[in-house]
């Protein structure tokens, strides 16, 4: 058995108010595996990933990725942790709409140090393999919404992270720009991305990932890996 | 109006930053205001209480005695315009051994219709034989029961003090019963009388002009031989804080237009981002006149607080400042005016409503789908060309970002642009006054010279007159030799002070004649050159406009009796004696008194002599020819500046913390507004460190704006004030006093304008820096 990439061992995040959003998670995932979360609304989902992201900690429990205690990062250590490891793709894009395309790409490099030449000509090579090299100088709120999407995969995947996660990516197209995006994703795990991938779309799920967690209330009540080749 | 209160209320702790900021640039901008509208108003006032408490006299008139009768005199208190007179009172002048030339009044009791006199100490003359001096709050004090000689007058009179007594118009030196001055006279009898006036109309030269004419005009032609005006009593008293008030004048006006700055913009702007909550009050049923209400009211709750605050802590500032001032004329204690208080808490709650008003009204007007859409669509277009430019820069990718930031949001920039100018514009003042003055300092003490040599001055501290410190030429020569033979002497000079009188200027005029060349002895010249050869001098503004002469013009002094012609050469700055000495060579001076020589002498010693040492070997040698020597610098300094200079430092140090909250608040807003961009930063793996960076660098330009602009308009107010200055002192200042800037101080005080501004977002950086990821993911 190969180590974890991330490894959650009873996991559990309290708000001020209201019941715990996790409860006692345990959770791990392989290199190169593909999990889906699914949960109805509240149940958690996004809780979940912000304390893989290292955005948020946990009030009991550890979190490990990739050998790194993630939950014992402070917020410079985190911020480092993140822009090495993890690339994040969210519901509402969140691309920054003063920057172009190409410097919305190119950022996370940047901010890691790279220099500008070297951030852009990585930047146009993801553009071109994602399909939208003809729109890097455009800004943003140009973009569809399919558009917008890949420019953020792209942007996520900018310093080659062991880690994709995913919070929702279809949440906000319709069903062809979503299946456009599913079919990314599922291509990227093909050439052995490990993926996370947060949404209550059965069909996303299903698409992308031969792995479900179910979360209700902020427990883990199911964890069915499908064996069948669909 | 509960549904409106909780609005407000939840509006001011949702964002309390903002609420603070508020707060705090309202405090700063009261406190600042009070101060400087306090002193201004102190500056005038115990002049002005005492005046109207004694029915001061706006009109001292002399009448020739030989060409009127008392009767005559007292018949213009009828002239028209009069509202008020007492007298005539008989008067003479008189010199008493070791005093001064007096100007002595007849008068039974102190009080009276008009200039009714304090009597400071012991009580008023009851008798022949007694005489009440005026107080003289710079002279020494007067000891009562001291008998003075007068020795010139037939019978040689002898009189002694009972009291001392203060006139704010300042109407007589003496005063001793009528019947005493005939015995105080040559001749047995009054030479003049003296009638107090007070007028219907006295505010202005004009108007006192008019009634001095319809007085000379009420008596026999040539009875009406002289009249001074309270308006030059005045400014005579006001002198020292004349000085003041053009700089009080720039400070107030700096600080009111800052704060009127600061606090309108940080209340438009929290209303500018308060849009969406604005849009959202009006979805569920919000008035627009409801909406503007709440804006005006979460605004002007902690303006009030600050403005509480403010007047506090003005007035605690300007307590010991008044205190200084009301100890230099003697008079009660002042508090801050009541209607200071209340223009400055309406001047500053009026700019916080008006802006709240304004701002709220537009966007209560807002269409309510605009105002929902206001952040959900982001602003297009502007700043991009920055953003793109910036991007390209070889600089951390965080500095690029801040750098364009700016360009976002043009007129935030130019608000914070706007509160460094004038953060920068108050430190470049300031600093360049603290300089003129000490320019000032060193150019009226005339202080060159490391070591002065003096007669010892034993019993009663003060001037001595000049009668008591005459010295042979044996004497005088006998110290200039020990002076000279003193291993570290390099230079010396000898003064002497003798007594003139020149036409149109009254009273005597102090001539300081030297010997030697004085030249080195720290005169600054404001125009013409220093003496050269006899019969040359130089004189201060003062006389100059006094005796209504030039820069080369031929002047005639009345010395000992005999006639002394001096060219003035050059206008020295002076404000001894009210700038109306004259500096001359003693050679000038030889015809008119042979035996004058040098009193005083000035000694500069060469470079590394011990000055201590140096004084008590001279002061060994020195004892038996009844002279001491002092180091210089140890007896200079001067109050006035001092409380200037502290005064300056205080109002700098509250204005730049109002520029500095200018900045805040622009940063503050701005990262409110962005919260969700610095939350995508952050989730790509922006450091902490790197978004105080992002923050710091978006104020740099419009810091390095703020400051290239600041120092300029800091210049040009030095440039107006200081002259100013010196006009409301009657004097004109020397080249060197109004150019202090150099050039590496005129860069650092450029460079202040970012330090100002990185002051300013040190604070919502580390905000923007702490803020968690994942709320500010969540925030619309
Ligand atoms: N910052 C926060 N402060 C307070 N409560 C929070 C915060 N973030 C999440 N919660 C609460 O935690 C619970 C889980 O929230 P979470 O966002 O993880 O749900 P989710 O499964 O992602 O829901 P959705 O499918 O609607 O996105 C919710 O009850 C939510 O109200
Ligand atoms: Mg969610």
């Amino acid at each position: 058995m190969t180590t974890p990439l991330i490894e959650l061992r009873d996991v559990t995040r309290r708000y001020d108010a209201g019941p715990p959003a996790l409860l006692d998670v345990t959770l791990t995932v392989a290199p190169g595996e593909a999990v889906a979360v699914l949960g109805p609304s509240g149940s958690g989902k996004s809780t979940l990933l912000n304390l893989i992201a290292g955005l948020d900690r946990p009030d009991e429990g550890t979190v490990t990725v990739d050998g790194v205690r993630v939950d014992g990062l402070g917020e410079s250590g985190a911020a480092r942790y993140r822009r090495a490891g993890v690339g994040m793709v969210f519901q509402f894009f969140n691309l920054l709409d003063d920057l172009t395309v190409a410097d919305n790409v190119a950022l996370p490099a940047q901010l890691a140090g790279t220099g500008r030449r070297e951030a852009a000509r990585r930047a146009a090579e993801l553009l071109d393999s994602l399909g939208i090299a003809a729109q890097a100088s455009a800004y943003p709120g140009r973009l569809s919404g399919g558009e917008r999407q890949r420019v953020a995969v792209a942007r996520a995947l900018m310093n080659r992270p062991a880690l994709l996660l995913a919070d929702e990516p279809t949440g906000a197209l319709d069903s062809a720009s979503g299946a456009d995006v599913a079919r990314l994703l599922q291509e990227l795990n093909a050439d052995g991305q490990t993926l996370v991938l947060v949404t209550h779309d059965h069909d996303l799920a299903r698409a992308c990932t031969r792995r479900t967690v179910h979360l209700a209330d902020g427990r883990i009540t199911a964890d069915v890996t499908t064996e069948a080749v669909r | 109006m509960s549904v409106l209160f909780r609005v407000v209320r939840s509006g001011m702790t949702r964002r309390r930053t903002q609420t603070l900021v508020i707060t705090l640039a309202t405090l700063l901008a009261v406190t600042a205001s009070v101060l400087a509208g306090a002193l201004l108003v102190a500056s005038r006032a115990p002049f002005d209480h005492a005046f109207a408490r004694q029915r001061g006299a706006q009109l001292t008139a002399q009448f020739d005695a030989r060409r009127a009768t008392t009767a005559q005199v007292a018949a213009s208190a009828r002239a028209s315009g009069v509202t008020g007179s007492s007298g005539p009172f008989p008067t003479t002048t008189v010199t008493p051994a070791a005093l001064g030339t007096l100007s002595v009044v007849g008068r039974a009791d102190p009080g009276g219709a008009v200039d009714r006199l304090t009597v400071a100490q012991g009580r008023w003359a009851r008798r022949t034989g007694e005489i009440v001096l005026a107080v003289d709050p710079e002279g020494p004090p007067v000891r009562l029961g001291r008998q003075l000689d007068f020795p010139g007058l037939p019978g040689g009179p002898t009189l002694t003090v009972v009291g001392t007594a203060r006139s704010v118009s300042r109407t007589a030196d003496a005063w001793v019963v009528p019947a005493q001055i005939a015995g105080l006279t040559r001749s047995g009898r009054a030479d003049s009388y003296q009638m107090l006036y007070r007028f219907a109309h006295a505010a202005t030269d004009a108007q006192v002009a008019r009634d001095r004419a319809a007085l000379a005009a009420a008596v026999p032609k040539g009875a009406f031989s002289g009249a001074r005006s309270w308006l030059s009593v005045r400014l005579f008293a006001t002198r020292e804080t004349a000085l003041y008030v053009p700089f009080l004048v720039a400070f107030g006006v700096l600080g009111l237009v800052m704060s009127a700055l600061v606090v309108g913009n940080v209340v438009a702007g929290s209303v500018g981002t308060g849009l969406r909550r604005i849009g959202v009050l009006k979805a569920v049923g919000c008035t627009p006149g409801q909406v503007v209400r709440a804006y005006v009211a979460q605004a002007l709750v902690p303006a009030a607080i600050g403005t509480g605050l403010g007047l506090a802590a003005g007035h605690l500032l300007a307590a010991p400042l008044l205190a200084d001032t009301s100890a230099v004329y003697g008079s009660v204690g002042l508090g801050v005016s009541a209607g200071v208080d209340l223009a400055v808490v309406g001047g500053v709650l009026g700019v916080v409503a008006g802006t709240a008003w304004l701002s709220a009204w537009r966007a209560g007007r807002l269409r309510t789908v605009d105002a929902l859409a206001v952040g959900r669509t982001p602003v297009t277009g502007r700043g991009r060309g920055a953003a793109r430019l910036a991007a390209r820069l070889p600089v951390p990718r965080p500095v690029g970002l801040g750098l364009a930031r700016p360009f976002h949001r043009p007129a935030r920039a130019a608000s914070m642009v706007a509160a460094v100018v004038f953060g920068t514009a108050a430190v470049t003042f300031a600093t360049g006054m603290a300089a003129s003055l000490g320019e000032v300092i060193t150019a009226k003490n005339h202080n060159a010279a490391d070591v002065t040599v003096s007669a010892e001055r034993p019993g009663e501290p003060g001037p001595v007159p000049p009668e008591a410190t005459r010295v042979t030429a044996a004497e005088a020569a006998a110290v200039r030799a020990a002076i000279a033979a003193r291993p570290g002497t390099r230079d010396q000079y000898g003064s002497v002070t003798a007594e003139a009188r020149v036409a149109g200027v009254t009273g005597s005029v102090p001539v300081i004649a030297y010997a030697g060349d004085a030249s080195w002895g720290g005169f600054v010249m404001v125009s013409g050159r220093w003496v050269r050869t006899a019969g040359e001098a130089v004189v201060a503004s003062p006389f100059l406009t006094a005796s209504g002469t030039e820069v080369g013009d031929t002047v005639t002094l009345t010395v000992n009796g005999s006639p002394v012609r001096i060219r003035i050469v050059g206008e020295v700055f002076d404000v001894g004696q009210q700038g109306l000495r004259v500096f001359t060579d003693l050679s000038t001076l030889r015809t008119a008194d042979p035996d004058l020589h040098p009193t005083d002498h000035s000694v500069r010693l060469t470079r590394g002599t011990d000055v201590a040492g140096y004084v008590k070997h001279l002061n060994a040698v020195l004892k038996p020819l009844g002279v001491s020597a002092t180091d210089t610098k140890s007896v200079n300094g001067s109050d006035g500046a001092v409380a200037l200079d502290t005064l300056a430092a205080t109002l700098t140090l509250i204005l730049t913390a109002v520029a500095g909250l200018g900045v805040l608040g622009g940063v503050v807003l701005d990262t409110h507004e962005r919260i969700r961009d610095l939350g995508i930063h952050k989730a790509l793996g922006m450091t902490p460190r790197q978004t105080v960076t992002l923050v710091i660098a978006s104020v740099v330009l419009p810091g390095l704006a703020g400051g290239a602009l600041g120092v300029p308009l800091g210049l040009a107010v030095h440039g107006v004030v200081m002259p100013a200055m010196g006009d409301s002192a009657g004097l004109r200042l020397p080249d060197v006093v109004l150019d202090v800037y150099r050039a590496p101080e005129l860069l650092l005080l450029t460079l202040s304008g970012t330090a100002l501004a990185i002051l300013g977002a040190l604070l919502p950086a580390g905000w923007a820096a702490r803020v968690r990821t994942a709320t500010a993911l969540r925030t619309e």
